[in-house]
């Protein structure tokens, strides 16, 4: 099974920060040091025996209300995929409810932007050094992060004002050498 | 949400003068298209800045139909999720009932008869054709091919016809259930599908004799939209465009399930990446699951569509009405539900528009604790502005067609 290979090569490989692997539902999954995330992300998808490629999906998790809890309030999982060796990863890392913050990997994975943001707009989890760390699916003025534990699903908020993404905009043009004349007057 | 810090604002910025470029930016025209444009299919907003009629830069928004699916999920029993995956990608409705029923089986370590995987091979092939008629009709009418569009959606017509009569409803067909299919396949059901796969077969050429050498269509769809392999991995694309850049990966390949390893069928791939592989990636696709479909009809043996497990499976009523056992069954299964263990899972499976995932995590009890759906239109949304930039409008709508976004499973 290509599984039990990414336990072996990853205990083989001794990866600095991976303080545990385990295996849960054919998946193996590994627990890392949030502050290590971008180093092992890194090598995760440099190695030659690993090439996890592509990111599939980032899932945010409110553990506040889980029998027994775990570690921290925050769990935030990244599922991996090799392509070149057909092989799947979950990577865990655990975020305290006073700091739930975590480096940013949007330099690796162009979709992890977007995964990123929906991250910070369902479950408040701050991403560093993310360039646009905007809600994604909720409305800009929206208060609150709807899928933590405390937040109540009959909660509604009146949220009228359109966003005119012009913020997102500006930036996008002036990589690409064109600076908004326009707006400055107005403003 | 207020910028990060470290972010220079274009005001601030004086670097952005001394680039010298001709398009200065009094010349830009801000169009919004979108969210309710026709061409825009549902809710899809670009704010495109336009130079005379190229897009120069373009910044995706998305959110319209976002109506909390994996919150409502956390609030309902795991059979009863059931019905909201419909509304995710509801061109092809029993595929997300699959992917979210296969999780849960995961979880609770059940298989599922082999007539119940059987049935749902069938109706997911069924499903992946006319979410693929859909997509190539509406995006061959979005770049002035009417035609085409009747030729695909009358045989649409004809699967929903099947459909219907198999659960009762056209789109929202909640026809799956944890631990098998809701009811058997009803009489002639056979005879039907051979019928409207013969339909389809000739429905496909037609489409492809009227666009495979047509100018027009060869000019607004070839180099319109290319993405290269590793743009398209980096970005997460899976699906038929992952494939139409190149890349031979398919889940019920690489990853098999209800044993599609035993079918007989091939990876389409394209070449270019462009709108022109993507459309015909799915035309061709369509053929490959006419051929799963037709295999697995020849291996329809009587049998149970509904695991026997008790913890999972309503006891026939039979045994409800007629011994004490089945009565108590029956009434633990309605008032406490399907309870998996503790624990967490990730299962995907292919669908229409690539790799749909759901990670589910269980407290033991019988509401999911946390379920989050891996989209695989959110991924091919994500490109789609830098995808368009550089284009003209018109291109846009065909590279957008060709994506396939599905506004419901995109918004979740």
């Amino acid at each position: 099974m290509a599984d039990s290979m990414v336990v072996t090569i990853l205990q083989q490989k001794g990866i600095e920060g991976i303080q545990e692997i385990f295996h849960e539902h054919e998946l193996c999954n590994v627990i890392v040091q949030p502050d290590e995330i971008r180093r092992v992300m890194q090598f995760l998808k440099g190695d030659p025996d690993l090439k996890f490629n592509m990111l599939i999906d980032i899932v945010a998790i409110d553990y506040s209300a889980y029998p027994h809890g775990k570690q921290a309030r925050f769990g935030i999982v990244y599922h991996l995929k090799s392509l070149a060796h057909n092989m799947r990863l979950a990577v865990r890392a655990f975020l305290d409810e006073a700091r739930p913050q975590i480096d940013s990997i949007h330099d690796l994975y162009n979709n992890a932007d977007w995964l990123e943001r929906e991250c910070w707009d369902q479950m408040g989890i701050r991403f560093l050094g993310h360039p646009n760390l905007k809600r994604l699916l909720n409305h800009k003025d929206f208060i609150g992060h709807p899928l933590r534990k405390d937040y109540p699903i009959d909660r509604r908020q009146w949220l009228e004002e359109p966003d005119d993404l012009m913020d997102e905009m500006e930036r996008k043009l002036l990589e690409k050498g064109i600076r908004l004349a326009v707006r400055n007057e107005r403003e | 949400m207020t910028p990060e810090k470290n972010i220079i604002s274009p005001r601030q910025d004086s670097r952005g003068l001394d680039y010298s470029r001709e398009i200065d930016s009094k010349d830009l025209v801000f169009v919004n298209i979108g969210p309710s444009h026709p061409a825009m299919h549902g809710t899809l907003r670009i704010l495109a800045a336009l130079s005379g009629e190229t897009i120069v830069a373009a910044v995706a928004e998305m959110g319209y139909l976002h109506r909390g699916f994996e919150k409502e999920c956390e609030m309902h029993p795991y059979q009863q999720c059931i019905p909201y995956t419909d509304r995710l990608n509801y061109v092809s409705a029993i595929m997300n009932n699959i992917g979210f029923a296969r999780a849960v089986e995961k979880l609770c370590g059940i298989t599922i008869p082999e007539r119940a995987r059987i049935i749902r091979v069938i109706t997911a092939e069924l499903n992946r054709i006319i979410d693929h008629l859909v997509c190539i009709g509406a995006n061959l009418v979005d770049i002035g091919a009417l035609t085409n569009f009747w030729y695909s959606f009358n045989v649409r017509e004809k699967v929903y016809d099947i459909l219907e009569k198999l659960c009762g409803a056209r789109l929202t067909s909640n026809y799956i259930r944890i631990g098998g299919v809701a009811r058997d396949l009803y009489d002639g059901f056979e005879k039907e599908v051979r019928s409207v796969c013969r339909d389809i077969v000739q429905a496909v050429s037609d489409i492809e004799r009227l666009t495979e050498n047509n100018r027009i269509f060869l000019d607004r769809t070839q180099n319109v939209g290319v993405i290269s392999a590793e743009e398209a991995i980096s970005s997460g694309w899976t699906g038929p465009t992952l494939r139409a850049c190149g890349v031979a990966h398919d889940l019920r390949k690489a990853e098999p399930y209800y044993e599609y390893e035993t079918y007989d069928f091939d990876v389409i791939v394209g070449t270019k990446g462009d709108t022109f592989d993507r459309i015909f990636v799915r035309m061709y696709e369509i053929k490959e699951s006419i051929k799963i479909i037709d295999q697995a009809l020849k291996r329809l043996a009587p049998g149970p569509v509904m695991t026997d497990d008790k913890r999972i499976a309503l006891p026939p009523k039979i045994h409800v009405y007629g011994s004490i056992e089945g009565l108590m069954n029956h009434f633990k299964l309605i008032i406490h539900g399907i309870t998996p263990p503790k624990g967490e899972v990730y299962d995907c499976t292919e669908a229409s528009n690539g790799e749909l995932g759901f990670h589910i995590v269980s407290d033991g009890t019988q509401y999911p604790y946390r379920v989050k759906c891996k989209s695989p239109s959110l991924m091919n949304y994500a490109a789609f502005a830098r995808l368009v930039e550089g284009g003209m409008i018109a291109d846009a709508i065909a590279t957008l067609g060709s994506i396939n976004i599905i506004a419901g499973e995109l918004d979740r």
